[in-house]
């Protein structure tokens, strides 16, 4: 059987009386089959003005769907504000129904409000008052947790042990391996950049205070804790942002439950253990991948290398770089658990708590990193 | 010993978010043993009156009194243990989706009773027992139907044998024949218990049968409109509102609801 080919779809225009125009619709007016464009049968209508009545004739008409229907729905919008009045019969019987259901319930006046543009000011002003709330929200946060973890070391905050265990196998050995690589290389970038320059001072050897120094006291915690803020952070408001979707977090309350002591404490204990733990494969890490660069590469003593580490970096450094790991680890998990129970109750408010726990924590790392400094200035250690 | 936690008096309650007016002035009275309905169209703020009631969110005027103690006026400790009291059914049932359906509804048996593990293995056990889902103890709320984590969820709800329970839409989601089970493991448990019921609700069938007493909440005047039994109102009201959310829209004449 041959495939019949649609019929083409057509329409005339053309006085009956002296006030009325009818359209006739002829053929298939379906997508797929070649029609005339939507304005120019507009057009053509406009162009037979004046009339008072529009009238249809659809007997030619093969088929029909939405793409009819909408051009049908513009054609009576606009006579009705010419006040020209429009006579449906012609049309076949579905569409009149469909045309009736559309129309039935008027589009509701206030369904919502359309949000006035804000001048610029009024954004910096709103803009501004957002900034105390939040700022708000943040300490008040942080005091919740503060009393948490004071429960917490008097013994009676009440946790799953499991959900601890879990989370210090998350952030722990888990992590181990992109944290391994991450600092090995950044070992090597010190090293080859410090290379480079001290070789125009001939001193070369110095690379490997240069790599321990650095990685020690500063980079292997900077780099964990930013790692672990994409890692951990993002995890952490993603679990607690998707609890919160799920009214999980609300159950919990009802049920005399403290959120922060059931869900942020194990999370803080986690990271604030297993970060200096981080931090010093960190270490070890950047001094090897110095060593890869100036023992194999540039020919220095394997020996002379790690002698000149050992003696460069003394516990000072290290005490530094540890209790920034820790501050780092802690930083991360408020960061995290916060934009975690402050999440919408909808799947782009979680991605969006994720993305702002993982912006909160960088931006705190780095704040902390300014204040520590200045504090070990300060000390002179 | 402790407080009565009936009857729930709702005074001149005004629910807003931020400066938004959800409902106003809203006075009602659960009493001891009602089945009480919250009930209204779609977006009249049903479950954010529910939210207020438990105590999650604080009211921007009015009281919600349980007994003689007002809810928001109390010390968080003081409403802690009040809220201990009742149950609450969210609507999906909101199990907590990393513990298993046991671990559900232990936790709250661990955290505020003083029974050893084995006790509280029993009593898990009885709880599911009683709403059909013996033998699911191990399964995670993943791994069940919608059905089954509602109840899952009633069974956690009832976890602390509460004096009130509250239900947001129990019926949602469920084909006829569970919604009527899900009916009548509410009366059971109102008649076995001696709890009040408060069920947020707009399902026609389920408030009929259950409701002995409700409140009408109409979100164009954003106020309660009504109260009372649900089958009174059906019959008695004159308020066009009203009877068109009670007889589905139909005429008066068509007569045979549920």
């Amino acid at each position: 059987m041959s495939e019949r080919l649609p019929d083409r779809a057509d329409v005339q225009v053309g006085r009956a009386a002296d006030d009325t125009l009818f359209v006739q619709l002829a053929g298939d007016w379906r997508d797929g089959a070649a029609r005339p464009p939507a304005g120019e049968v507009l057009d053509r209508i406009r162009a037979a003005r004046p009339f008072r009545r529009l009238v249809f004739d659809a007997s030619a008409l093969t088929g029909w769907d939405s793409g009819l229907l909408t051009l049908l729905a513009r054609i009576v919008r606009g006579s009705e504000r010419e006040g020209v009045q429009v006579d449906l019969e012609g049309l076949p019987a579905g569409v009149r129904t469909l045309m009736a259901l559309a129309t039935a319930v008027p589009p509701k006046e206030d369904a919502r409000t359309p949000e006035p543009r804000e001048g610029f000011f009024a954004r910096v002003g709103s803009d501004a008052l957002a900034f105390v709330t939040s700022a708000f929200e943040l300490a008040a946060f942080v005091g919740e947790t503060a009393v948490a973890a004071a429960r917490g070391l008097a013994g009676r905050a009440r946790f799953r042990s499991g959900d601890l265990a879990l989370f210090l196998q998350e952030t722990g050995p888990r992590a181990v391996p992109i944290v391994a690589l991450i600092n090995f290389l950044v070992g090597v970038i010190l090293a080859f950049v410090g290379i480079a320059q001290l070789r125009l001072f001939g001193a070369q050897v110095y690379v490997a205070d240069l790599v321990g120094v650095a990685m020690v006291r500063e980079m292997a915690a900077i780099m964990t804790g930013i790692l672990m803020a994409g890692r951990t952070g993002a995890a952490f408001a993603a679990q607690l942002g998707t609890m919160q979707v799920n009214e999980e977090i609300d159950a919990l309350r009802t049920l005399g439950v403290d959120p922060v002591e059931f869900l942020v404490l194990p999370r803080l204990l986690a990271t604030s253990l297993m970060m200096p733990l981080l931090c010093l494969f960190g270490d070890v890490m950047g001094v090897l991948g110095g060593w890869l660069v100036a023992v194999p590469v540039y020919g220095q003593g394997s020996t002379l290398y790690f002698n000149r580490t050992i003696e460069a970096v003394g516990l000072a450094h290290l005490f530094v770089g540890l209790f920034m790991s820790l501050v780092f680890g802690a930083l991360v998990a408020l960061a995290g658990c916060l934009r975690g129970l402050q999440c919408g109750r909808s799947a782009s408010a979680v991605g969006e708590a994720a993305t702002a726990a993982v912006v909160t924590g960088i931006v705190s790392i780095i704040v902390a990193t300014a204040l520590i400094t200045v504090m070990c200035d300060a000390i002179g250690i | 010993m402790s407080a009565p936690v009936t009857p729930i008096t709702v005074r001149n309650l005004t629910l807003a978010y931020g400066g938004f007016v959800v409902l106003r002035d809203l006075t009602f009275t659960v009493q001891r043993g009602d089945i009480f309905v919250i009930m209204g169209g779609s977006g009249c703020g049903k479950s954010t009156l529910l939210r207020h009631l438990i105590g999650l969110q604080a009211p921007a005027a009015g009281e919600v009194r349980y007994g003689d103690t007002n809810l928001w006026d109390a010390s968080p400790e003081t409403r802690g243990r009040l809220m201990r009291r009742f149950g609450v059914l969210y609507q999906g049932g909101a199990l907590w989706s990393s513990m298993t359906l046991a671990e559900n509804v232990a936790l709250p048996m661990q955290l505020h009773t003083a029974l050893g593990p084995a006790e509280i293995a029993e009593r898990v056990a009885l709880k599911l027992a009683l709403v059909g889902l013996s033998g699911f103890g191990d399964f995670l709320p993943s791994e069940i139907s919608g059905g089954m984590r509602k109840r899952a969820g009633l069974a956690r709800a009832m976890a602390l044998d509460p004096d009130i329970l509250f239900f947001d839409e129990p019926s949602a989601g469920l084909d006829p024949v569970s919604a009527k089970r899900m009916d009548d493991l509410i009366r059971a448990l109102r008649d076995s218990l001696g709890a009040t019921v408060v069920l947020v609700t707009h399902e026609l069938a389920s408030l009929l049968a259950l409701g002995t007493n409700s409140v009408f909440l109409d979100p164009e005047s954003r106020t309660m409109i009504a109260g009372g039994r649900p089958r009174d109102l059906l019959e008695g009201s004159r308020d066009p509102r009203i009877q068109a959310f009670l007889r589905r829209g139909e005429s008066a004449a068509s007569g045979a609801v549920a």
